[in-house]
């Protein structure tokens, strides 16, 4: 007799675990035959205060690991992908994606992944400063993550959208809730499994399932979400998130999922963009000698 | 303690008693700063391309001296109508002229503007002064030279952008609508107009309706400057003008200095359209003194922190987090310190605190005072005098302050302080962070590790570590949180203008 398989209950990633919906709502699924692939948690507006409020509690440890120290965990995550990579092509495959352009797209993920990795302790040497102020004194600027941020992924790919987003805003210290793609929601499922076996902190990143239409308001409307990134298309949905983030002041950002395979979604302007720059400044004391012609 | 010790300390207090004593009644003689030079005319126009002209709405306002409640000017109220003209004018100048002349001519300009307030420096000192209150010490020594080290140093940036922002291609957004606060009139159009220009776009800027003068002064330099016009374009009004240009469907590019609230309505009116916006906010920084720190030089900087512009500072330190073991002596020092501030007609050069901006501001901030009388936080001010006329406020402390208190909670932007004390550097941190805004912070502390952690800790965008108010045209300033978003000043302050 052949054998049955098993299937895979997708559920969501919050806080380093993997809770059903607590709505109990789901949504199904289909191939292009109307078949069931699965049936997919829908994320209520309680799921996603639970998942800030696990952002929120790994921001501190998570901005203040060393630089380095996040690179590796980052690398790490590329390490795990490769290793699933068969699974991601698959459930690529079985979500309607011809067998060469998931095996690119998963190349472009990880090597995406392994590209943010090396930029977590060199980007703020870019785009830190030296400031030479008309004063007595030595000021600097330096990013500073912004803390947490919520992002909407766009409906061109299950997985190379999703690591677009995430990685550069977890390379520069932030923790991010992502409501993964709608209607390619499988690979952020399977996503969440290489993160939970790689070293990532839990709660550093958060992963949704269910329909941006229900929820982009209340993402955007939540008082201790710093930043906002949404990449999908409709121009409604950005209007009421850009509104709503006035609330406390939001930093929104709305990408475009264009071309995602090239090079130019690969640069350290997406880091940069959800940090602060942070200026210090401290007297420097006259004290006499040195007087610089030696 | 031991004899010898005690004789000094007994000599010490015998000092200071005969100082008391004798310092007691001396006065500083006036030293007024003559206003003979200054050139105000009885009414100013609207500047829109290159000439003053006068408003369709055919309103005029008022703007009024705060230390004497005089009548200075009248200012043209620019309606919709005028708004649009502003714009077009602005739209024209970047489509035919300015975003085609190249880089290096377009900083030839802005190093002239520089220059200019430079040589009419102290005409715009004692113009912002008499329009807006502060001390002539300050427009003179601080809010005009750096105004025009602003346009100085941005004069630079415009040929070398490619160097700021590697593969990029930086290109200009456009128009930029700009919207000043009255706190630093003449700075804060500096702070806007001058990385708008270096970045090569075009500016309709609408300063605050109570210092108005010194933004039209600028409009005058700038035509005597021989920039193309309609390059810089100049609108006084309300609230309601900064609308009609916030919401002009020509503006490319929002930048706004002001209060949160305000803050909070302009970026909601853009959402949804492709213009893109700076905000620099309201604040309530945390000034926090540790017992290991310089008593004097802290006191020093707590008043700096407070009392400088009459407390009509954005980042002003108007928390005061004291150790608590040192509290009660440098509490003391502060209420002494405190004492000597002379608070009185800001046009005279010894004057420490002028007149607060407005009416409707002292009225504010004397509301936050009963508040905080009410919130049963203990009140201190100093014994100065007031002058009959005019708009003053005495410098006040409030002690016995909780982190609930609406006087620890919320903007007064004036001269008051509420103090809190703390044990541990985790408790102040926490208490520190615990607010809605992070525009800036302070730090005093003799040791150098526990001043890195601090400012690394402190969620705001700009820290000073045993110093305070400190601004210079190549220091980047903004907010992290509800202070707002964007820098200004430095190279940082360019991406705010630019496509990258």
């Amino acid at each position: 007799m052949e054998r049955i398989e098993v299937l895979k209950t997708y559920k969501l990633y919050i806080g380093g675990q993997f809770p059903r919906t607590e709505s109990g709502r789901y949504y199904p699924l289909l191939n292009s035959k109307k078949q069931t692939l699965a049936n997919i948690s829908l994320a209520s507006r309680k799921d996603y205060r639970n998942a800030v409020v696990a952002a929120r509690g790994a921001f501190g440890g998570w901005s203040s690991k060393t630089a380095f120290n996040r690179g590796q965990i980052l690398y790490r995550i590329a390490e795990m992908m490769e290793g699933r990579k068969m699974q991601f092509v698959d459930e690529l495959m079985v979500q309607g994606i011809s067998k060469s352009n998931a095996v690119k797209e998963v190349q472009t993920s990880i090597d995406r992944m392994v590209y943010y990795s090396g930029w977590c302790d060199k980007f703020q040497q870019c785009f830190s400063a030296v400031n030479p102020v008309s004063s007595s004194h030595f000021n600097f600027s330096v990013p500073e993550p912004m803390g947490v941020v919520a992002a909407i992924s766009g409906n061109s790919s299950s997985l190379l959208g999703l690591i677009s987003i995430i990685a550069p805003v977890i390379a520069g210290g932030n923790t991010i809730v992502v409501l993964a793609s709608e209607k390619y929601p499988l690979c952020g499922v399977t996503f969440a499994e290489v993160l939970a076996t790689s070293d990532l902190p839990g709660g550093v990143v958060n992963i949704l399932t269910g329909k941006s239409s229900e929820i982009h308001s209340h993402m955007a409307s939540h008082m201790d979400v710093n930043a906002l990134l949404y990449c999908g298309d409709d121009k409604a949905e950005i209007k009421t998130i850009s509104e709503l983030a006035a609330l406390n002041v939001k930093r929104v950002f709305v990408r475009s999922e264009k071309k995602l395979e090239k090079d130019e979604h690969e640069n350290p302007y997406y880091i940069m963009d959800f940090q602060e720059i942070k200026t210090t400044w401290h007297p420097i004391e006259r004290v006499g000698g040195g007087s610089g012609n030696y | 303690m031991n004899q010898k010790e005690n004789r000094i300390s007994k000599t010490e207090k015998k000092l200071e008693n005969v100082s008391k004593t004798v310092f007691k009644d001396w006065k500083y003689a006036p030293s007024p700063e003559s206003t003979e030079h200054v050139k105000i005319a009885p009414r100013y126009d609207l500047f829109i391309n290159g000439k003053f002209v006068k408003p369709e709405s055919k309103k005029y306002f008022d703007t009024v001296s705060p230390s004497t409640e005089k009548k200075l000017s009248e200012i043209a109220e620019a309606g919709e109508k005028d708004v649009d003209k502003a714009v077009s004018a602005a739209k024209n100048a970047y489509d035919k002229t300015w975003r085609k002349i190249p880089a290096k001519e377009r900083a030839k300009y802005i190093y002239r503007i520089a220059r200019m307030i430079q040589e009419r420096a102290r005409e715009f000192a004692v113009i912002e002064t008499m329009d807006g209150g502060k001390p002539i010490r300050e427009s003179r020594d601080i809010d005009v030279p750096l105004a025009a080290n602003h346009f100085f140093y941005y004069a630079g940036w415009a040929d070398k952008l490619d160097y700021a922002f590697p593969k990029t291609n930086p290109r200009p957004l456009g128009v930029a609508g700009q919207i000043i606060p009255w706190n630093f009139p003449l700075l804060m159009a500096a702070w806007k107009i001058a990385p708008a220009l270096a970045t090569g776009n075009t500016v309709v800027l609408k300063p605050a309706e109570s210092t108005p003068l010194t933004a039209l002064k600028l409009a005058e330099l700038i035509q005597d400057s021989g920039l193309p016009e309609g390059v810089v374009n100049i609108v006084t009004g309300f609230g309601k003008t900064g609308a009609a240009i916030v919401n002009h469907p020509n503006v490319n590019k929002v930048a706004f200095t002001g209060s949160t609230d305000v803050g909070k309505i302009i970026q909601k009116a853009v959402a949804g359209t492709s213009k893109k916006i700076t905000l620099e906010l309201g604040g309530k920084a945390a000034n926090i003194v540790f017992d290991d720190a310089p008593i004097d030089q802290a006191v020093e900087g707590i008043v700096n922190g407070i009392f400088f512009n009459q407390g009509h500072v954005c980042c002003a330190g108007s928390r005061l987090f004291v150790q608590e073991n040192i509290a009660a002596n440098l509490i003391e020092k502060l209420k002494e310190r405190m004492e000597s501030l002379i608070v009185g007609d800001p046009l005279d050069k010894n004057t420490d605190i002028g007149a607060i901006n407005s009416k409707e501001q002292l009225l504010k901030i004397q509301e936050y005072i009963s508040i905080g009388i009410n919130e049963g936080a203990e009140i201190h001010q100093s014994s100065c005098a007031l002058p009959n006329k005019g708009f003053f406020c005495k410098p006040t402390l409030f002690l016995n302050t909780s982190q609930s208190h609406r006087i620890v909670t919320e903007e007064i932007f004036g001269p008051v302080l509420a103090v809190q004390t703390f044990r541990t550097i985790e408790e102040v941190i926490e208490k520190a962070n615990n607010i809605p805004y992070g525009l800036s912070a302070g730090v005093w502390t003799d040791k150098g590790s526990k001043i890195f952690h601090l400012t690394s800790k402190m969620r705001a965008g700009v820290v000073w570590a045993n110093t305070y108010n400190k601004f210079d045209p190549a220091s980047p300033f903004g907010g992290y949180k509800e202070s707002g978003f964007g820098r200004e000043g430095g190279l940082h302050g360019l991406s705010a203008y630019l496509t990258i």
